[in-house]
């Protein structure tokens, strides 16, 4: 790596040695070396070994699982985020500032908080939950538990994301639409929204990222039965409390390399964005 | 009338979004606000300040305080030293140094957990070593401490090097100029310039270190009193079944998540233009 | 298709962007609204497009009152000063848009829009660019673009807001060349914004200069450079 950072032209200022010394030292002691160890364990035991563990029936039922709620509720939040940033953005009303602030609510909240808060509302006994349930509809300790714990984690991606774009959407561009006769319902999906689009993806694909990997907010609303309601990461930690350790490794390295494909996904996406707005 | 009413939706379709997007946010963000509160005080005020003064609580708000004031100073050394290394120098592999940086934030917590009990539990990397000389880091401090800074790793980078970047070389080359060394230039030139995305990376650094969930819950092993933060307190009383205990400790954390809010809010407002991109 | 302006008056929070404004254009004119930033030139050409409400007044064209139709129906094609483009449509999507739009019973066929489009890129000089994007094309192509744009509906009345406005000096020359030809060529009645008195005189067969809300001055070019009506028009054209 030091190979790749070579300067392009002597720099006049100072720190350049320190700098790099601390930045290289702590990347490679806390983020480095700790996941080379990831992918060291999950190949210890050879390639059958890994195959085993990652992907037994267990396993794969745990994927489908995570990364089908995590799916859902990234679709979720995609169109009610989309909702959240047009009416911030674009309209005023009272307490719009408070709003605004509050959709920030689940970076700042402590995973496990919003776990059992969720698990309160939407238990038979609990404020929704008791509407939800004479309908044949429980949500606590059911798989729908996990779509909403994700669609409350993931909600401030897409809000974030879109809302800078929309904001940039000249007005110009819809004052031509309607001059070319469009409707506003014409403006808004054929001008708006494809403007619009690769944020979305990208406030879908971290909502998405973010869900997959989710522990705090599912555990306690879901119902954790092996291949019904099972997160991935739950099973990580089942197989570490009875110290098989490979085995977590490897499910660990499935995750892994999806959380590359997203990272990949997203800076796709970046390059995508740039392209369409640098009219 | 204005004349900018020409782009807007008529006056029934932008009430209708309004409130669509208001119930979105009270039934996804206010009612859990909500449930936290109440359950917490279900039993009473008295009930309530008994829970949090009970002496395993008290040891995991001081556990939670001591993890932060460890994790966070070092994340933000780092940050700053790996923006200054970023937005003052030309080499190549950029993007490559930013991903690794931003790395934590795509791995699930629960992975990041894992890692380091991949590296110092007792079958790690280092298990045998630190055994050999009595150091406990798994099951113990340390590695909670190790578990949070990983998963803080990118916050403050990741305010700074945007910013830190868009602000380029002119200052601090002015300074150099004019005779300063450079401790002081970083001191008095620098720093002023980047003082608020600083706070801002800082306080998001701080709300996650101490709202950590999954990862510590890996490292923890969970003893009373000892190895468990406000957080991993909540989990242990909910699964007691002692659930008013449980959310008054979680209101705690409710508070904290607020009053990140709320300067999170004041910071984005007053100062928007020091703080560039969010993400 | 003439163009009148009857006492238009609008203003922006406290102050008059237009005090009580009249013009007659005739119809197949080429007229140009000049004068400084804050005259209210830009105002007067979006009232007359339907992209602000006056408060006042009227606007009609020919024998119709359109105050009170919505820019969509009122048959104009409008040309921004940033071109306002549609980055994710090729060049051929940005021309049909006003095509695509109209309803099905009115909608031309496929192959009629896809005529249109070629005949409209010949007419602005940038033939079988159909297939390229916005940001793979320069200022000037792109400001012929949004001609072609605005032209593809056949509007009677053709409005510009400073079109020449992001471009070098070279390029607006030809640019100004090419819409004189157009604008002749279709009979159209076309009203341009621009602060710069040499280019208005070029182009226009009348000129009308304001200032503060109120038309100083509505002449022929000659009349206006060598008669000019008021301090302020022969301060302006200094």
């Amino acid at each position: 790596m030091v190979g790749a950072l070579t300067l392009r032209r002597p720099s006049a200022l100072p720190g350049l040695g320190l700098s790099f010394g601390i930045t290289l030292f702590w990347l490679s002691f806390i983020v480095l070396i700790p996941l080379s160890a990831v992918f060291a364990k999950s190949a210890s035991g050879g390639w059958d070994a890994f195959v085993d563990a990652a992907f037994s029936a267990r396993s794969i039922a745990s994927y489908k699982v995570t990364f089908g709620a995590a799916l859902l509720a990234a679709a979720i939040n995609a169109v009610f985020g989309l909702l959240v940033a047009w009416v911030l953005v674009r309209y005023e009303f009272p307490f719009k500032r408070l709003v605004s602030a509050l959709v920030d609510l689940p970076f700042a909240l402590p995973t496990a908080v919003a776990g059992i808060a969720l698990t309160a509302l939407y238990a038979d006994t609990g404020l929704i939950g008791r509407f939800l349930e004479p309908l044949g509809l429980p949500v606590a300790y059911k798989p729908a538990g996990i779509v909403v714990a994700l669609t409350f984690i993931g909600l401030p991606f897409v809000v974030r994301t879109v809302e800078p774009v929309l904001a940039e959407v000249s007005r110009e561009m819809e004052e031509a639409a309607l001059t070319l006769g469009a409707s506003r319902l014409q403006t808004f999906t054929r001008v708006i929204l494809p403007t619009l689009f690769p944020a979305l993806a990208t406030g879908f694909t971290l909502a998405f990222a973010r869900g997959a990997g989710e522990y705090g907010s599912v555990i306690f609303i879901a119902g954790n039965m092996p291949f019904r309601s099972e997160i991935t990461p739950l099973l990580i930690i089942t197989q570490l409390e009875e110290f098989d350790y490979a085995g977590a490794a490897s499910i660990a390295t499935v995750m892994l390399f999806v959380s590359f494909a997203m990272l990949l996904v997203l800076n796709l996406l970046q390059h995508w964005q740039q392209r369409r707005l640098g009219t | 009338m204005s004349g900018k009413t020409r782009l807007r939706e008529p006056a029934g379709i932008k009430a209708l979004l309004i409130l669509a997007a208001l119930a979105y946010i009270t039934l996804m963000l206010l009612l859990p606000l909500g449930a936290v509160l109440v359950e917490a005080l279900k039993k009473g005020f008295g009930v309530w300040l008994e829970s949090v003064n009970e002496p395993d609580a008290r040891s995991a708000i001081w556990l939670t305080i001591m993890v932060a004031a460890i994790a966070v100073p070092l994340n933000t050394v780092f940050g700053v030293a790996a923006s200054w290394f970023i937005s003052k120098y030309d080499f190549r592999g950029k993007p490559l140094l930013i991903t690794l940086i931003e790395l934590p934030f795509s791995v699930s917590p629960v992975v990041s957990g894992l890692v380091f009990v991949l590296l110092f539990g007792a079958q790690g990397w280092f298990g045998e070593w630190l055994i050999d000389r009595d150091i406990e880091i798994i099951f113990a401090v340390p590695g909670l401490v190790l578990a949070t800074v990983f998963v803080t790793f990118p916050f403050v980078a990741r305010q700074l090097i945007p910013l830190m970047t868009m602000q380029g070389r002119a200052n601090e080359e002015a300074a150099l100029t004019l005779g300063a060394s450079g401790w002081q230039t970083f001191w008095h030139v620098t720093l002023p310039n980047i003082r608020f995305a600083l706070l801002y990376g800082v306080l998001l650094c701080n709300a996650r270190a101490m709202g950590e969930f999954g990862a510590v819950s890996v490292v923890s092993g969970h003893i009373r009193g000892e190895t468990n933060t406000m957080p991993l307190h909540v989990e242990v009383l909910y699964n007691e079944y002692n659930f008013v205990a449980a959310f008054a400790v979680a209101s705690l954390l409710v508070v904290l998540a607020l009053i990140t809010l709320a300067l999170k809010s004041a910071l984005e407002w007053r100062h928007r233009d020091e703080l560039a991109a969010r993400f | 298709m003439s163009i009148r302006v009857e006492n238009i008056a609008k203003t922006f929070s406290a102050y008059p962007a237009l005090d009580h404004v009249s013009l007659e254009i005739e119809d197949g004119e080429f007229v140009a609204l000049l004068g400084p930033s804050g005259s209210g030139k830009t105002t007067l050409l979006r009232v007359i497009a339907g992209l602000e409400d006056p408060e006042e007044g009227r606007v009609l064209f020919g024998d119709r009152d359109v105050t009170h139709t919505a820019a969509a129906s009122r048959g104009i094609g409008f040309v921004f000063q940033h071109y306002a483009l549609f980055g994710h449509m090729t060049v051929a999507q940005n021309i049909a848009f006003g095509l695509n739009v109209m309803k099905r019973s009115e909608r031309p066929s496929k192959a009629d829009i896809r005529t249109r489009i070629g005949e409209l890129l010949e007419l602005v000089q940038l033939p079988g660019l159909e297939a390229r994007f916005p940001s793979e094309l320069s200022g000037g192509q792109r400001q012929r673009v949004a001609l072609a744009r605005a032209l593809a509906r056949k509007p009677k009345i053709l409005l510009l807001d400073e079109p020449f406005g992001a471009l070098d000096a070279k390029v607006r020359r030809e640019l100004r060349g090419a819409l004189r030809a157009i604008h002749n060529d279709l009979g159209l009645t076309s009203i341009f914004v621009t602060h710069d008195h040499e280019e208005a005189f070029t182009l226009a067969d009348r000129v009308a200069v304001l200032n503060r809300g109120k038309i100083e001055q509505f002449a022929s070019p000659h009349e206006v450079e060598n008669k000019p009506a008021t301090d302020f028009v022969r301060g302006f054209l200094d």
